[in-house]
């Protein structure tokens, strides 16, 4: 028989123990083919999240580290300058990146260490059980908002490509969403492109992906996707914010 | 032998190069030193002082109660250490900046008119060279040889002011 | 001919002679001239340095460095080694080698910035959330200061734990004689099995973890951590004994403050009486069994604990004596030291 699909090998058998409709296990295996096709195997080290990816690094099939809540770019800040032919790569949150992480990621950028940040934006806290993030969206629900995000109140949505594409240390910055196949291929891309940047240590590079949490929102699966779409997407613009 | 010194003057004065000269000296001469400066907001154009102590042993606290000698090159530090000299000990004093005459009688006390003499050096940046040899002239602890060529050493990148600060150091310790 | 270096400065040096490759700072007063030092010196090495956004960043650097098998080390002092104990805490849950430098400054909170010894507790005890210790030192000169940085970073790799070094804002800036050590042949070291060097794949690689979410495999884990402070305990632990076998009353105390002890010691000795100093150097794990040696000495009629803070090492040296003698108390805190002379003042007020 032919094999038509195969799982990438930079990911291990470990199920994912991800909820039904999460788009972690797609930006998983996204990164996990990039990194294949790079050729990284055994020449990688990532940095996991403290959030839903929490386990990522029983996940990618190459050396990981678990960091402290937002602190993974510090940690792979670290990684990088002692192993600087090494890829090294960082997995977040919106809650990590964008709340705890805030001074991390944004001075891991500014100083253009030669990473790759993925961001994997749900707008809301997934392990904690759906509290308000710093990106959910005006109106949105969450447990810590029940009456949807009031910006009286809470704050304004943070958009975080947009901010650090204003910096001089990052050379690539993108944002993609995993809502359907030509979505998806292009977030890859996106990935790719990163992980390029950081092979010819141009500087910083970060791709956010939009990401649905049918779960935490209290939608079906395809009603969160329609979600990411629409009403993220305007928000939340797909593209590239900056490359170099 | 144990010698105890607290230096004390204006930032800017060469308070802890004058303290630094001296444990320089201590190591050149195989002796054993500390040498504690004061540090934080007062040294930034407020008062400096620093804590020597020079002896043939290992040095155990390097924080002085009583110095044997201090040197005060401005008023406020004379007026802040003269009653903590150990009876019998020695006050140097820059009577260029101070006016007052130490009230204490049981100290022995130097004026040097440091700045003046500094300028008759030609550089009225060597008054603290200017107080180190009368110091040295004074204490005893180490021979002039020895001062000069610690200068000379520390002076190594700016040979120009060498003979000034030579020129000084022996208007101190032939005071 | 030995040279004349500041505390900081030789401790910057002995790091480097001693392996350390990587240090992560940010800037907090007494201890600037450790990253000023490191921030040109480990370049001529090879080595790296980044000046952190915050204490927080720069533990977790050292987190990753350390994690990938490099000698990395931070220094800070009292509010900034506050900020970083989140970081200690998982550095010591996923045994991660590594060396801190601690010069302590008044606190609590933003404090002063002259000397104390107040953070005693934090050091000792543990600092952040969770059952862990660290391998702590109190050096007292500039030279120890060289000796203990110069080897910290083999025990960190021994025991797999990090290495502090607690000081206080005199021993920063105080300049002394100091002999340095040559330079440690790293190509030597062998390679650490656990560490994420990025060529692991499959069952081959590494994960550098502190979150074990089963509570078997956390206890195992605590047990595990406990085993290696017992072994550290009694392969490590270090003390100095000074004119203790007649004396009546013993002095305690360590670091710069011990010296200022040795100098009450040797005044209250020219004046016949008898007195000795013990003068812990690990303060984790601390000297029991030297403590008790000499509580259970019939001479020994009291203790007097002094301190740069208002009462802390005094807890260890209560439990190690067994409370067999008494132990008084002379401290100082706010970044005001004692001299020599009040101590003799309080001894001979005390001591009967």
């Amino acid at each position: 028989m032919a094999v038509v699909y195969k799982k990438s090998k930079m990911l291990t058998d470990t199920p994912f123990h991800y909820c039904p409709g999460c788009t972690h296990g797609i930006a998983h295996k996204l990164v996990a083919e990039v990194l294949e096709e790079m050729g990284a195997e055994g020449n990688v080290v990532g940095v996991a999240p403290v959030g839903c990816a929490v386990f990522a690094y029983k996940y990618f099939n190459c050396d990981m580290q678990e960091a402290a809540h937002g602190r993974a770019p510090a940690v792979a800040t670290g990684i990088k300058r002692v192993l600087p032919d090494k890829f090294v790569f960082a997995y977040q949150g919106d809650g990590d990146l964008a709340s705890i992480g805030m001074a991390e990621i944004v001075h891991a950028a500014t100083r253009g260490e030669k990473i790759t940040v993925i961001f994997i934006n749900n707008a809301i806290y997934g392990m904690t059980g759906g509290q308000m993030a710093p990106t959910t969206l005006e109106g949105q629900k969450a447990t810590t908002c029940i009456y949807g995000r009031n910006p009286e109140v809470n704050g304004h949505p943070i958009k975080m490509c947009e901010l650090l594409a204003t910096l001089t240390g990052p050379s690539y910055i993108a944002r993609g969403a995993l809502t359907d196949p030509a979505n998806v291929r292009k977030a890859k891309k996106m990935i790719k492109t990163a992980f390029e940047h950081q092979a010819q240590k141009k500087g910083f590079s970060f791709v956010e992906l939009l990401s649905s949490c049918p779960t935490n929102w209290g939608m079906t699966t395809e009603q969160a996707l329609e979600y990411v779409k629409t009403d993220m997407q305007k928000l939340y613009p797909l593209g590239v914010f900056k490359e170099v | 032998m144990e010698s105890k010194i607290i230096i004390a003057g204006f930032g800017g004065q060469g308070v802890q190069s004058l303290g630094m000269f001296i444990a320089f000296a201590s190591i050149h001469d195989g002796k054993e030193v500390t040498f504690l400066p004061s540090y934080g907001p007062e040294m930034r154009g407020g008062t400096s002082n620093c804590s020597v102590v020079v002896s043939d042993k290992p040095v155990a606290s390097p924080i002085i109660a009583s110095p044997d000698i201090l040197i005060a090159m401005n008023k406020p530090s004379l007026a802040k250490f003269e009653s903590r000299v150990k009876p019998g000990g020695c006050i140097i004093v820059n009577s260029s900046l101070i006016e007052n005459k130490v009230t204490r009688t049981d100290v022995k006390v130097y004026y040097v008119d440091a700045n003046r003499l500094a300028l008759e050096a030609g550089n009225t940046k060597t008054a603290n060279i200017v107080v180190l040899g009368a110091y040295t002239k004074i204490s005893g602890v180490f021979s002039p040889e020895v001062m000069k060529a610690v200068i000379e050493h520390k002076f190594a990148k700016k040979p120009k002011v060498i003979p000034a600060n030579f020129k000084a150091f022996e208007l101190g310790y032939n005071l | 001919m030995k040279e004349l270096m500041k505390g900081n400065e030789a401790i910057a040096e002995a790091a480097v002679r001693g392996g350390c490759r990587a240090f992560f700072g940010y800037p907090i007063t007494p201890q600037n001239e450790i990253p000023e030092y490191m921030s040109w010196r480990l370049f001529e090495v090879g080595g790296t340095y980044v000046q952190a956004e915050s204490e927080v960043a720069a533990i977790n650097m050292v987190y990753g460095a350390a994690g990938a098998g490099a000698r990395a080390m931070t220094s800070s002092s009292s509010p900034g080694i506050s900020l970083k104990q989140e970081g200690i805490s998982y550095i010591c849950c996923s045994r991660l080698p590594c060396v801190i430098v601690n010069m302590v400054r008044g606190g609590p909170g933003l404090g002063g910035i002259q000397p104390a010894q107040s953070d005693y507790f934090q050091a000792t005890k543990g600092g952040g959330h969770g059952d862990y210790h660290m391998l702590v030192y109190g050096p007292a000169s500039v030279q120890e200061c060289v000796n203990i940085m110069y080897d910290a970073f083999d025990k960190a790799d021994k025991y797999r734990v990090p290495v502090m070094i607690l000081g206080d804002g005199m021993l920063g800036q105080i300049m002394e004689p100091v002999e340095l050590p040559e330079f440690k042949d790293l190509s030597k070291l062998p390679r650490k099995n656990w560490a994420t060097y990025g060529d692991g794949t499959g069952e081959k690689r590494n994960i550098i973890n502190s979150l074990l979410i089963e509570p078997d495999e956390l206890e195992a884990h605590n047990k595990l951590l406990a085993d290696t402070y017992a072994e550290m305990a009694r392969n490590e632990t270090m003390c100095e004994e000074y004119l203790c076998d007649d004396a009546e009353i013993v002095l305690t105390a360590y670091g710069t403050v011990a010296r200022i002890a040795k100098s009450a010691v040797n005044i209250l000795r020219e004046q016949g009486k008898k007195v000795g100093l013990l003068r812990p150097i690990t303060l984790y794990p601390f000297p029991n069994d030297a403590f008790r040696k000499v509580a259970e000495q019939d001479c020994v009629k009291e203790f007097v604990c002094t301190e740069l803070s208002m009462g802390q090492m005094i807890e260890d040296v209560k439990l190690a004596t067994g409370m067999l003698k008494p132990v008084h108390f002379y401290g100082r805190c706010g970044g005001n030291v004692m001299t020599p002379e009040d101590l003799v003042e309080f001894v001979l007020k005390e001591g009967k």
